[in-house]
């Protein structure tokens, strides 16, 4: 049996899976929930300075969009940090650490931009026991008004600055959470390791507006006619997650940094995905909103079934191992060819491959062959771009053949060459590097 | 007091007013807001539609199933309706399962086709409850049509016309319009009076005089229309049943299907529609297990048709012998009518003959069977009685009993058109009859312009 068992910067939990900060763990009942269904950790909803806590709005805080059969596919919120007294957030992480020993809980913070904040507030929350702090310099919206959440995230010097103060005035491993709402996620990274982060944790949410209310003209979610925009989260993101996940796993200034995985992650499959690309564990918000602190048992079922199948003993195993495999264009390698191919005996002929090529691509597959309906990828033509695969609504019926070195290409009349080649010793490349041989 | 299912002999009454209502509600219950959208996100848009090709009015259907999914119902009526006018009633109506949804690539890769029909019933729903109506007609060309016959094709020919200028007169030898949308079609299939609804939405164009009670023949003659009118459009039904050609069957009991199914339809008050014990249907048609499905629904105890050939033959489809296997029809192949047997002058029982196949030929096997029966509905198929277009004119010309049409709709006289069950070469099904009446539309609007005016 696969040990899925998961240690984050020295922080120990039974499984990768936390709750991310966010509404799922703004207090002990929901904490308690979460733990009791088996999550293996949280990150207590944002804590403020302590008196008198934010306010919310009180109409609607989020927005979505959805699929086929209203399945949420991404979410958006516009509801700010804990609006709970910080007193109470603190007695209730002591009271839950105390009943839960062995999973892990991480306190979320965000405080003003000023050291006095941050060495008032660090002590307070090292006295609950929480196992360590992440640092929210991501939330989008509201908090970023007045100064703080990613309005810190999007100036790398103030990362640096504020977590060289929590370092300096705490024992906790701190975790830095980034915000996607910035040009190279790497620059904030290296500002957190610079200043002595123990982690980064990404993503926090994107800058959104989900909806236009097309009656009112107004964006939605809409409060009294107005709409501002929000945090956007859930399966929808996750591709960009991954990538961010992906650039700081292979900076060579950020390699080896330890990375909370955040971002759409829904099933053990994506919770995998994150992890190959270099994510220690992961955080899971907006699915346990969807659908209950429940998916967390085929979350763990899932990774467990997964490695067991593949023989990974443990997450070692897994964390990082893709993250080598993602490179720069240049220098993936041109002399690879790949043709698609339809199964025949499993097409449907809806005709979708045909026409996605021959409007948008590269009129490379037949809708007629002697007079019948038929789909079939013309080789010649074929840039293996792999569209039709993805428009295919047949699962394995389209495929990405690669051709042998030494066979024809017969698109460019030439033999596949067995050499690796890539952009930046193309002769069309005016940069090119002569070959050093 | 319902009387039930175990009275001898032709009875009414014999359930309570509230099976009644639950066996002649809705078939097919409308398709609620989400599951249109869900149902209309399965379509997978195809390139070139199989639905499309298999539609004999050529609907988009991937684009009005589009158009559902994207929230614009409307935009989707217009779409089937641009195509085919009784597009509501044709989504009731349809075997869908052997044209659209048969050749849905989603019944090719999973045996669950998109509900083409459900989805076009949504639409048009939308469109005739609104009363939102898509066309106007052209500027008036002075142009005058009779159309006989207010059924499908003539009601679809009569909105064509209509919608490029020309005036039509519909001549309807019944009470009402809507041919056998009114009259035909089992009543869980057109439910709430859709057919009249149907009829005053497509005659809401304007432009089309609808005059009932007027009968081909008897109160007026071809040669007048073609005297009259600058074109004429037949649309004429089938007005003869065939014969079941057994001894004894003037017997009181014994009754034509779509004489039944007729009255059926009209009436107001179902319990007062008497039904046998013990039914016997003729036939293995549509007719056939419309009769037999509602002789069940009407409190029948023992309802059986017999079809002289094997299950293969059957004309009716197979989602229809589900039907009637479901509503506890059952359904015996083989099996030919011989002798109608009666007590008092009423039915008690029909003697049927086992048949065979000798090489391509129907013979009696010579083996006999007696099934019990106090009513027996023939429905063996009708026929074109052609004799009302004769006389007046010289003879148009017939094709196996029916009017002989060219690719337009054009019969043999000059200045007259035919579309519906009335022609040869058709599929008797209300699709075909529109997309006929249709076209047949647009020729005589053709031979209009093309004499230089209109």
């Amino acid at each position: 049996m696969a040990d899925i068992r998961n240690t984050f910067v020295g922080i120990k939990s039974p499984n990768p899976f936390w709750l991310a900060s966010a509404p799922p763990t703004d207090k002990a009942y929901n904490v308690e929930r979460a733990f009791k269904a088996g999550w293996g950790g949280v990150v207590w909803k944002t804590l403020g300075e302590e008196g008198p806590p934010v306010v919310n709005v009180n109409g609607p805080r989020y927005g979505a969009i959805w699929g086929a059969d209203r399945r949420l596919l991404g979410l958006n919120n516009i509801e700010l940090i804990t609006d709970r007294d910080l007193q109470t957030n603190l007695r209730e992480m002591k009271q839950v650490k105390m009943n839960w020993p062995d999973r892990a809980l991480v306190a979320s913070i965000m405080v003003p931009c000023v050291e006095e904040s941050w060495k008032a507030i660090l002590p307070l929350v090292e006295e609950t026991g929480a196992d360590g702090i992440e640092l929210n310099f991501g939330c989008p919206h509201g908090m970023s008004e007045r100064g703080m959440g990613s309005a810190v995230g999007q100036v790398p010097e103030y990362i640096e600055m504020v977590v060289r103060w929590c370092k300096q005035y705490t024992r906790m491993p701190v975790i830095t959470k980034l915000t996607p709402n910035i040009t190279d996620i790497r620059k904030p990274a290296r500002a957190a390791k610079a200043g002595g982060t123990d982690a980064v944790s990404l993503i926090n949410t994107i800058n959104s507006i989900t909806g236009v209310d097309l009656d009112n003209f107004a964006p939605m979610p809409t409060i009294d006619g107005k709409g501002s925009h929000g945090g956007y989260c859930g399966p929808a993101v996750k591709p960009i997650a991954m990538n961010m996940v992906a650039e700081i796993a292979r900076d060579p200034e950020t390699h080896g940094l330890p990375i909370s995985g955040i971002g759409g992650i829904t099933t053990w499959r994506d919770a995998a995905e994150f992890m190959a690309l270099g994510a220690g564990n992961v955080q899971v918000c907006t699915a346990a909103m969807t659908y209950g602190f429940k998916i967390v048992q085929e979350m763990i079922a899932g990774l467990e079934n997964w490695m067991d199948e593949k023989g990974h003993a443990s997450l070692s195993d897994i964390i990082g191992r893709a993250t080598p495999n993602v490179t720069d264009w240049q220098y993936l390698n041109l002399n690879y060819v790949a043709k698609a191919r339809i199964d025949q005996d499993a097409c449907i002929k809806c005709g979708r491959c045909h026409i996605a090529c021959e409007d948008t691509s590269h009129q490379a597959i037949t809708a007629l062959v002697d007079g019948k309906r038929h789909f079939e990828v013309i080789e010649a033509e074929c840039v293996g771009c792999n569209l039709c695969v993805n428009v295919c609504p047949v699962e394995g019926c389209i495929t990405m053949e690669p051709l042998a070195a030494g066979s024809m290409d017969q698109r460019t009349g030439k033999p596949v060459s067995p050499i690796y080649a890539n952009w930046t010793t193309h002769p069309n490349n005016p940069m090119a590097k002569v070959a050093a041989e | 007091m319902a009387t039930g299912h175990f009275i001898e002999g032709i009875a009414g009454g014999r359930l309570s007013a509230e099976q009644y209502a639950d066996n002649f509600s809705d078939l097919h219950p409308p398709l609620d807001h989400h599951e249109a959208l869900v149902e209309a996100d399965r379509c997978y848009f195809c390139y070139d539609a199989p639905c499309m090709n298999a539609c004999p009015t050529s609907i988009d259907i991937p684009m009005f199933i589009r158009q559902i999914a994207t929230g614009n119902p409307l935009g989707s009526a217009k779409t089937i309706f641009d195509q085919n006018i009784l597009g509501g009633m044709c989504a009731r109506v349809c075997p869908t399962e052997t044209l659209c949804e048969e050749v849905c690539v989603r019944e090719v890769a999973e045996g669950k086709p998109v509900q083409i029909g459900r989805l076009q019933r949504y639409a048009t729903d939308v469109a005739v409850d609104e009363n939102k109506q898509f066309y106007n007609r052209a500027e008036p060309t002075g142009k005058t049509v009779a159309v006989v016959g207010a059924g499908p094709a003539g009601l679809a020919a009569a909105h064509r016309l209509a919608r490029h200028g020309h005036d039509v007169t519909i001549l309807e030898a019944r009470p009402k319009a809507g041919g056998l949308n009114e009259y035909g079609i089992a009543a869980y299939k057109s439910v709430d009076d859709f057919a009249q609804a149907e009829v005053d939405y497509v005659t809401s164009i304007g432009g089309i005089d609808i005059q009932n009670g007027k009968v081909l023949g008897r109160d007026f003659q071809l040669s007048d229309l073609i005297r009259n009118y600058d074109a004429v459009f037949l649309g004429l039904g089938l007005g003869g049943v065939n014969a079941l050609r057994a001894e004894g069957e003037d017997a009181d009991g014994v009754a034509n299907a779509v004489e039944f199914i007729a009255e059926l339809r009209q009436a107001s008050d179902l319990s007062s529609l008497p039904v046998g014990r013990r039914v016997v249907v003729i036939g293995g048609g549509m007719t056939a297990i419309d009769a037999a499905v509602q002789s069940k629904l009407l409190g029948a105890e023992e309802v059986t048709i017999c079809y002289r050939r094997g299950q293969e033959q059957m004309n009716a489809s197979g989602f229809e012998q589900d039907l009637a296997a479901a509503n506890g029809v059952t359904i015996r192949h083989w099996l030919q009518p011989k002798r109608v047997i009666a007590e008092n002058g009423k039915v008690s029982a029909i003697e049927l003959e086992y048949t065979a196949m000798n090489g391509d030929k129907l013979v009696g096997t010579g083996e006999r069977l007696t099934l019990a029966a106090d009513q027996v509905f023939k429905a063996i198929g009708q026929s074109f009685v052609p004799a009302v277009l004769n006389g007046s004119v010289a003879s148009i010309e017939l094709e196996g009993g029916r009017i002989k049409v060219d690719a337009e709709g054009r019969t043999s006289l000059a200045k007259v058109w035919a579309g519906g069950d009335c022609i040869f070469g058709g599929d008797d099904l209300t699709v075909s009859a529109v997309a006929q009446g249709r076209d047949a539309a647009e020729s005589i609007h053709r031979a209009f312009t093309s004499n230089g005016r209109a």
